[in-house]
């Protein structure tokens, strides 16, 4: 049949929107940010501690490793605050929780996960910037609450949802013969769910950290609105100072580049880069599921 | 209950963080709901809803406007071509076959991507490439492909969701598979659709970072494809940033909690139906 043929082939050019908006996305970035990569020189780029791109009397400077490192710490402290209390409550969700309690817990995962980035970062900025100034800020002589340190509380809150989501649905996946056996041998509740029943979801809760960095990694408008932002290098122990990213350099400065400069191809190298490590990202957190699914 | 006394010292405090940390989450949310409402509702005032937006009146109707036809404009871009990709993939191609891995891997791909990248990509290529400035065009065309990896899942479980019975009845009855899609397999699959395309609606209500340098900033009422905005959410951002409006911010980020939490109800009653459906 002729219509049968036609919309066939007309499904399957739909189905390759996807595939074209990724080539897409891929060219186009590469495209304008690697010229950009190489006149700056890939190891002064990425390794480079300077950002400062419109200096007045010197040559401009475009380095952007203080804010592979920001990237890298406050994921790191989100990761860190917000992973053991999502698991928790991921377990507390599959394994402990009342009926009554879940019926509460549950719409309001989903609400966390759907409220917008922008309330988030509002609320960081009206509650966590002056509380961590007000606890912190006298007695480490701090400039202002938006630091580091506020970012990743923030991220940690924001990951919440991603992290339980996958974790519950993981652990709902365990074979409850395995619980059972547990029990069966004289294991408490407790001791059954976090000794058999959480080890045997170790792929999947593994996929959930790897999801949640990649949420922090990619966060940008609630960073940029209570990290502080400076360009400053800064090491790990210096949580109570500013800091910027990846995500916010590009969101921060782009706004005020010229056309065509060396400047916005430095952004959006900067964009490549950051591209990179959500590849990698999801790279790690597909090979997870592969173990997954064979096993 | 015997097997309380098998609790030892390590179980308690197993069982205090577990709880500790399920208390904690819902804490934090009704926190930061009640932080927003608290100080926003007050503010609430007729004159946010005023068709101008003036220095004095930092009227959010403007934003809402923009924000609505945001909404339309770029689920009339994703949705069919979401809905077409999954069943493209479920009742027509082979399961593991190439093309159907490629379309897989670059819809987690994309559904991957940090929304800044998407507005980093939509500066350099609708607005800039295709000199459509910052614009709505630009920003529909970017949260479209945003949002079509959401669309695409949403709607392929729920084809799969569809008994093959019904399939083979259609086909007994001397359906073709064109008819079969569009008379049974898409009607039965409507409500998870559904609930998949009011989820999208929460990420573009929501969305700011890929909008920032597509939409562009402005806030006036839109006269064209082609005019700058603002939704509500970029008009928070606006307006937390700034400082100098910060009642008003709350006010909006009311609105905009409010719109999500509508949203979330929606689609969980959405998704209750289907699961209703299927028993």
């Amino acid at each position: 049949m002729q219509k049968e043929r036609v919309m066939r082939a007309a499904f399957f050019m739909a189905a390759l929107a996807s595939v074209v908006s990724v080539a897409l996305i891929c060219v186009f970035l590469l495209y304008q940010g690697l010229p950009t990569l190489f006149e700056i020189g890939p190891l002064q780029f990425l390794l480079g501690r300077k950002w400062q791109p419109a200096a007045l009397y010197s040559e401009p400077s475009f380095g952007i490793l203080p804010m592979i490192l920001g990237s890298i710490y406050v994921t790191g402290g989100a990761i860190a605050l917000g992973v053991p209390i999502g698991l928790w409550t991921a377990v507390f969700m599959a394994r402990m929780c009342p009926k009554a309690l879940y019926r509460v817990l549950k719409p309001a995962v989903n609400l966390m996960a759907g409220v917008p980035s922008v309330i988030y970062g509002f609320f960081g900025m009206m509650f966590l910037v002056p509380m961590i100034f007000g606890f912190l800020g006298e007695r480490f002589d701090m400039v202002s609450g938006s630091t580091m340190l506020t970012a990743s509380v923030l991220l940690g809150v924001m990951i919440l949802p991603t992290v339980i989501s996958i974790a519950e649905t993981n652990l709902r996946a365990v074979p409850p013969e395995l619980y059972e056996g547990a029990v069966a041998l004289g294991a408490s509740h407790e001791r059954a769910v976090f000794k058999v029943v959480l080890p045997a979801a170790r792929s999947g809760v593994m996929a959930a950290i790897v999801l949640g960095v990649g949420r922090a990694i990619g966060e940008t408008m609630a960073v940029r609105m209570v990290a502080g932002n400076q360009t400053a290098l800064r090491m790990p122990y210096e949580f109570l100072k500013g800091v910027r990213t990846m995500t916010t350099n590009i969101v921060m400065e782009m706004n005020y580049v010229e056309y065509g400069s060396l400047h916005e191809g430095a952004l959006i190298a900067t964009g490549v880069v950051l591209f990179v490590f959500i590849l990698l990202i999801n790279l790690l957190f597909s090979t997870l599921n592969k173990g997954r699914e064979k096993a | 209950m015997k097997i309380w006394r098998r609790k030892k010292p390590m179980d308690w405090l197993r069982f205090l963080l577990v709880w500790g940390a399920g208390i904690f989450t819902l804490f934090i949310l009704a926190y930061l709901v009640g932080f927003i409402l608290i100080r926003g509702v007050p503010h609430i005032k007729p004159s946010l809803f005023s068709p101008v937006y003036t220095v004095d009146n930092q009227s959010l109707f403007p934003a809402l406007v923009t924000t609505l036809i945001m909404v339309g404009m770029t689920l009339l871009i994703a949705v069919p071509f979401g809905i077409c990709t999954a069943v493209y993939l479920v009742e027509y191609a082979k399961r593991g076959s190439r093309p159907v891995r490629v379309i897989r891997m670059t819809a987690e791909t994309l559904a991957g991507i940090p929304s800044i990248v998407f507005g980093l990509f939509g500066y350099i290529f609708f607005a800039n490439l295709l000199g459509w400035r910052r614009s709505i065009l630009a920003g529909c065309f970017t949260l479209a492909i945003m949002i079509l990896p959401l669309i695409m899942r949403t709607t392929e479980e729920s084809l799969k969701s569809i008994p093959d019975s019904y399939r083979e009845g259609s086909f007994a009855l001397g359906a073709g598979r064109l008819r079969t899609v569009f008379r049974v397999i898409l009607p039965s699959a409507m409500p998870g659709i559904f609930a998949g395309v009011i989820l999208a609606v929460g990420r573009i209500v929501g969305e700011t970072a890929a909008l920032v340098y597509t939409l562009g900033n402005v806030i006036k009422m839109p006269e064209n494809l082609f005019s700058q905005g603002r939704t509500l959410a970029l008009h928070v951002y606006q307006l937390a940033v700034e400082g100098h409006h910060v009642d008003e911010a709350y006010a909006t980020a009311v609105i905009l909690l409010a719109v999500v939490v509508g949203i979330n109800t929606l689609s969980a009653a959405a998704e209750r139906r289907v699961i209703r459906q299927l028993r």
